[in-house]
């Protein structure tokens, strides 16, 4: 009987590993976007919608336009728990199945396909998340993180400060903490932090939460000490919606409380109930639903019927952001078609949509777009655009904008990020290629 | 009747040593290593090498090594993770300090660190036992990954605060970087594995290994009759982390390519106990048979549905996948809870019988 | 030297500097640890009762608070879906007794480990397939409010929080110490053989603690959830609970309460004081080192049952 069992099992797994191998044709007829999904696991709050905004837009194209140019666009989901090893084995997978084009949304994960990226000929977007350095498109050839990084997203934070304080010359002597997720990415915004109080003299206190961020006493109990006027947080999953909660016990006014762009959404601040009034954070885009390509896709992709749409979460900040980077990836190509002609893309050729990528405000419109986000143009040298951030802050039940979009501090984080790459590069003994 | 010993004849005592002493023993060996070095590579497309072997034969060599200390030594360790953590950022410092040091060198020195601090956190086993012995290797595991985030000079300070794997090669080929083959690290891997995998057998069944079961089954009793709780009890620390961090240099050098400490958290650890207790404590062979089951019983899962046709949502299907995960890991520890190991022995007696039982 | 003076001379000064800030880091280390000893106790019912080291605790956690919710969200009142979850726990426990450890009677601690580890995916992938994988707000009422008292600010909802899970914990801690179903739950820890054959029915035993489990796991869950959102990081908060463990003995309650609030006190008084001299963030590991000292002088635990060897 065991023997039998095992027999069988044994016939399952080969059967498997036939199909597997075979399932590498890919069905050329379509533009393939490969989605790696959390919808499961601790980070599903951010996941869902997330994945939810990236395919809508993308099924948008198909019902509204057509595809691109008349391209159908097709995706397929694989899910990886924010699991870098579960992410190698979609990697794989969707590679095999022609991918052209990959968005991680995962810290660990992009770390891990940067080197790749430019042996498979597959083009990776970061779109506001993963190596800061990769702006430097001399080194980081196959790599995009426009329109703005953690490091642009810091300076601009100080310069937001600023504006509040009365300018960048009253800076001197203000009081910022910087609460951050104990890891790679929480540490982002350190360094860019680090030089601009040596420039603008203000005090800047840092403190570390341990993942995953449940317990955080410790470090508000610290601000009670400190008494920061300013906070910025780089958070991510539980610890933010704890920290706004502790932010409340603490006594700390909301309105002087900023998180980054991935520690502003409406699960990290409806849990906290009323408190989060006032809450702000860092944004890349509008949310709500009152933007055209919002309309649209409640019109087409879910037939007009909004309720439905809002269980899909449309509108959310991280919806909305989705929304954003599909728009990203089909103008991408859309650009390439324009040199390589109306037909699928490959990896290469994405690559060059990617980098010759350039949204005016003409396309905004067009897209319905206008006032979304801000028009940047990519080149060969600067993958990241060094694109404007806004900020946004929490109302009770959405979000609204309390700023003009600003402009990251150029001049102090770009020759930080060709120094990374440069170091990077002479690590990897990576020859910097010429743009000119 | 294909499978006993009758008719082989020992004649030295070398023959009667010999680590397979029963041809048939000796023959499935080497068909293995035949599949394993000829048919695999054959057939297999970087899917399979990068998804699936690669890190089955990483995960494998870290499941033996924890084998020794928790199933020979009955030493519980929790702290895997961080051993293999030591492994890989020594790894990294050996090879962008020395950029000319061979990296097949350089991933066996990483282990010697690697058992240097898996001796330290060992001592605390002297006088802790069971179940609370796993806080010394917690806090192992704790400690370690916050020096490596903490400390720049782990990953050389870079900004990012991640190792990437250097390119480097060995007689004119790519052992690591992006372009290393997948058929080149999978040969680097799988030639690691074999050989830890032959010392370890050679080791538990020679004299540390027995010291190591007597400490197990009895520590007292042990003591008494002659063998140096000590020195045993850290050797066992040594090798096992030894083992570990050689394992978590491939994991990076030869797997991932690019890792934060998030990469070697608890869960890496939790995952090779499970390697372990399913594949049977006390086995090496149990300990590769673990592995695989942990590695392919989840992709199988996933893979299984749309291949038959059936298309769930991503979500769901995740869902499903680990019920069924869990359902598989009890029913099985209920129908065998000795391991594969035990299961593969019971198939062992069978054979000697079939196909006349008695 | 800087570095020196900032671990021995700085915090000291710090403390005396404002002894009542001093004073809020150690309530604030109270009312943590209390929470601590909460979510340990799960964990110290089951194994006193079952020898079993559940790792499935901080999914039952997950599994009670998203089922709460989710009801919650169908429109239950609070009174009747607190009803409801609690007679699921009991469900699940005697779905556990039978599928489970009734068939792994005998076997060794890391093997019925193992199969709390296939509970936790069981828990994990159930309890997102019925109620989604979404973090969901939780209020049943509990204060949320600051106030100041003595220069010190304090929330309600800490307050109320830990007195809840002092109650909880002191509850228990009663119950199986006074009542006949206690006696007979200290009965099966100590020797199943010996218990079964002086007529303690084994059985209704194990579900009767693993239910309480789950009432504890509910508990917690509401706790922390009310904080944070339910979501599925609730299920490792376990992990916060396994030094609390350690350092009181997996076989005692008191343990579990001394335990958490040395914890609770230990780390956040080391944090605020002295992890700004380590770079912050060396709560973590702290709380295992700490554990870790105290278990070279008291091998089983602080409370534990000394462990006699015999040849």
């Amino acid at each position: 009987m065991k023997m039998h069992n095992l027999v069988l099992a044994a016939a399952g797994f080969a059967a498997c590993a036939v199909g597997v191998m075979e399932s590498k044709i890919a069905a050329a007829a379509d533009q393939f976007f490969p989605l790696l999904v959390y919808r499961t696991g601790p980070y599903a709050p951010n996941g869902i919608p997330l994945a939810n905004g990236l395919r809508d837009y993308y099924s948008m194209i198909n019902l509204r336009d057509g595809g691109i140019n008349g391209i159908k666009t097709s995706v397929e989901e694989c899910e990886t728990k924010y699991n870098t090893k579960l992410g190698v084995e979609c990697y794989e997978k969707l590679k095999g199945k022609g991918a052209t084009l990959f968005t991680p949304f995962s810290t660990g994960m992009t770390y891990q396909l940067i080197p790749k990226a430019k042996v498979d000929k597959i083009p990776l977007m970061t779109m506001g998340y993963g190596r800061t350095a990769a702006g430097d498109g001399r080194v980081f050839k196959w790599t995009f993180n426009f329109p703005t990084t953690y490091w642009s997203q810091a300076s601009a934070f100080v310069k937001y400060v600023a504006s509040q304080e009365g300018g960048m010359n009253k800076l001197n002597g203000v009081h910022i903490a910087h609460i951050y997720h104990n890891s790679a990415y929480g540490k982002e915004a350190n360094p860019t932090l680090d030089a601009l109080q040596k420039i603008h003299g203000f005090k800047l206190t840092k403190i570390a939460v341990d993942h995953p961020g449940q317990e955080q006493k410790s470090a508000w109990l610290q601000v009670r000490r400190k008494r920061p006027d300013w906070i910025f947080m780089s958070g991510w999953g539980v610890m933010n919606q704890v920290a706004i909660k502790e932010a409340v016990s603490a006594g700390f006014p909301m309105d002087h409380f900023v998180g980054n762009w991935w520690s502003g959404s409406e699960s990290d601040t409806i849990p906290a109930g009323d408190g989060a009034f006032g809450y702000k954070s860092a944004a890349l885009h509008g949310t709500g639903t009152d933007w055209p390509v919002i309309q649209d896709i409640i019109k087409h992709v879910y037939r007009g019927d909004a309720a439905k749409a809002a269980e899909n979460k449309i509108g959310d900040v991280i919806y909305n952001r989705g929304v954003l980077n599909a728009m990203f990836n089909i103008e991408a190509v859309r650009t390439a078609q324009g040199k390589y002609g109306n037909k699928v893309m490959q990896g290469e050729q994405v690559r060059w949509g990617l980098e010759n990528l350039n949204i005016t405000t003409a396309k905004l419109k067009a897209l319905g777009m206008e006032g979304f986000t801000q028009p940047f143009t990519v080149t060969c040298a600067d993958h990241e655009s060094g694109g404007p951030v806004i900020f946004q802050q929490w109302t009770g039940n959405g979000w609204k904008f309390v700023s003009d979009w600003i402009t990251p501090i150029t001049s102090v984080v770009r020759p930080m990020i060709e120094e990374a790459a440069a170091a990077y590069a002479k690590e990897n003994k990576i020859t910097p290629r010429t743009c000119s | 009747m294909f499978y006993r010993e009758a008719g082989q004849f020992k004649t030295t005592y070398e023959a009667d040593q010999g680590i397979f002493p029963i041809i048939q023993d000796r023959w499935f060996i080497a068909i293995m290593l035949v599949i394993s070095f000829v048919v695999i590579p054959y057939f297999a497309n970087e899917y399979w090498f990068q998804a699936v072997i690669i890190p089955l034969y990483i995960y494998a060599i870290a499941a033996i090594g924890l084998n020794i200390l928790t199933g020979y030594a009955g030493q519980v360790s929790l702290g895997t993770g961080a051993f293999m953590a030591i492994g890989a950022y020594a790894t990294y410092k050996l090879c962008t300090a020395f950029p000319d040091l061979n990296i097949l060198i350089v991933f066996v020195m990483s282990g010697l660190f690697s058992a240097g601090v898996g001796i330290i956190f060992g001592i605390p086993s002297l006088r802790i036992k069971g179940f609370y012995l796993a806080v010394a290797t917690l806090a192992a595991q704790f400690f370690i990954l916050w020096l490596f985030n903490k400390v720049g000079w782990f990953y050389n300070n870079n900004p990012s605060g991640t190792i990437t794997a250097p390119p480097r090669e060995v007689l004119g080929i790519m052992i690591t970087g992006p372009n290393a083959l997948a058929i080149t690290r999978y040969y680097v891997v799988l030639s690691f594995l074999v050989v830890f995998a032959l010392a370890a057998k050679n080791i538990v069944r020679g004299r540390i290994g027995r010291s190591w079961m007597a400490i197990r089954d009895m520590d007292i009793a042990a003591e008494i009759i002659g063998i140096e709780p000590l020195k045993t009890k850290l050797m066992a620390f040594a090798i096992s982390s030894f083992y570990c961090g050689v394992a978590g240099a491939l994991y990076i050098f030869c797997w991932l390519g690019s890792a934060e400490t998030e990469a070697f958290d608890i869960n890496l650890s939790f995952l090779i106990l499970f390697m372990i207790i399913v594949g049977g404590l006390g086995s090496i062979m149990g300990s590769i048979m673990g592995a695989a089951f942990i590695t392919l019983l989840p992709i199988f899962l996933t893979n299984f549905p749309p291949m038959i046709g059936i298309q769930i949502a991503s979500d769901l299907a995740k869902h499903l996948e680990e019920i069924i995960f869990g359902v598989l890991i009890v029913f099985f520890l209920i129908v065998e809870p000795h391991g594969l190991a035990r299961l593969w022995q019971i198939v062992k007696e069978k054979l000697r019988q079939w196909p006349f039982p008695y | 030297m800087e570095f020196l003076e900032s671990i021995f001379i700085l915090p000291f000064l710090d403390i005396a500097d404002s002894p009542i800030f001093f004073l809020e880091v150690v309530i604030s280390g109270v009312l943590a640890g209390v929470m601590y000893s909460l979510v340990a106790l799960g964990f110290v019912l089951i194994f006193k009762a079952s020898g079993v080291f559940n790792f499935a605790q901080g999914a039952m956690v997950l599994f009670a608070a998203l089922t709460l919710v989710g009801l919650m969200e169908q429109g239950v009142p609070i009174f009747f879906a607190i009803l409801i979850t609690m007679a699921v726990m009991v469900l699940l426990a005697i779905l556990i007794e039978k599928m489970m450890l009734r068939h792994l009677v005998n076997q060794e601690g890391i093997i019925l480990f193992m199969a709390t580890i296939g509970l936790n995916f069981i828990l994990e992938g159930v309890g997102q397939i019925a109620w989604g994988s979404d973090v969901k707000k939780l209020d049943v009422g509990l204060p949320d409010k600051n106030f100041e008292y003595g220069g010190m600010l304090l929330n309600t909802l800490d307050l109320s929080a830990a007195l809840i899970a002092a109650i909880m914990v002191t509850v228990l801690a009663l119950f199986f110490q006074y009542t006949g179903t206690g006696r007979a739950l200290r009965a099966v820890a100590d020797d199943h053989q010996a218990a079964m054959s002086v007529g303690i029915p084994l059985k209704s035993i194990w579900i009767i603690v693993w239910s309480v489990a789950g009432f504890v796991a509910l508990v917690a869950g509401i706790l922390w959830g009310t904080k944070a959102g339910v979501q599925f990081s609730l299920v490792l908060i376990a992990l916060k609970a396994l030094p609390v463990l350690i350092l009181g003995g997996f076989t005692s309650i008191p343990g579990a309460i001394i335990g958490g609030l040395i914890i609770g006190v230990g780390e956040k008084v080391v944090e605020v004081y002295w992890g700004p001299a380590f770079g912050g963030a060396i709560e973590g590991w702290f709380a295992y080192m700490l554990a870790l000292a105290f278990l070279m002088f008291r091998p089983q635990g602080l409370f534990g049952e000394k462990i006699i060897e015999r040849v």
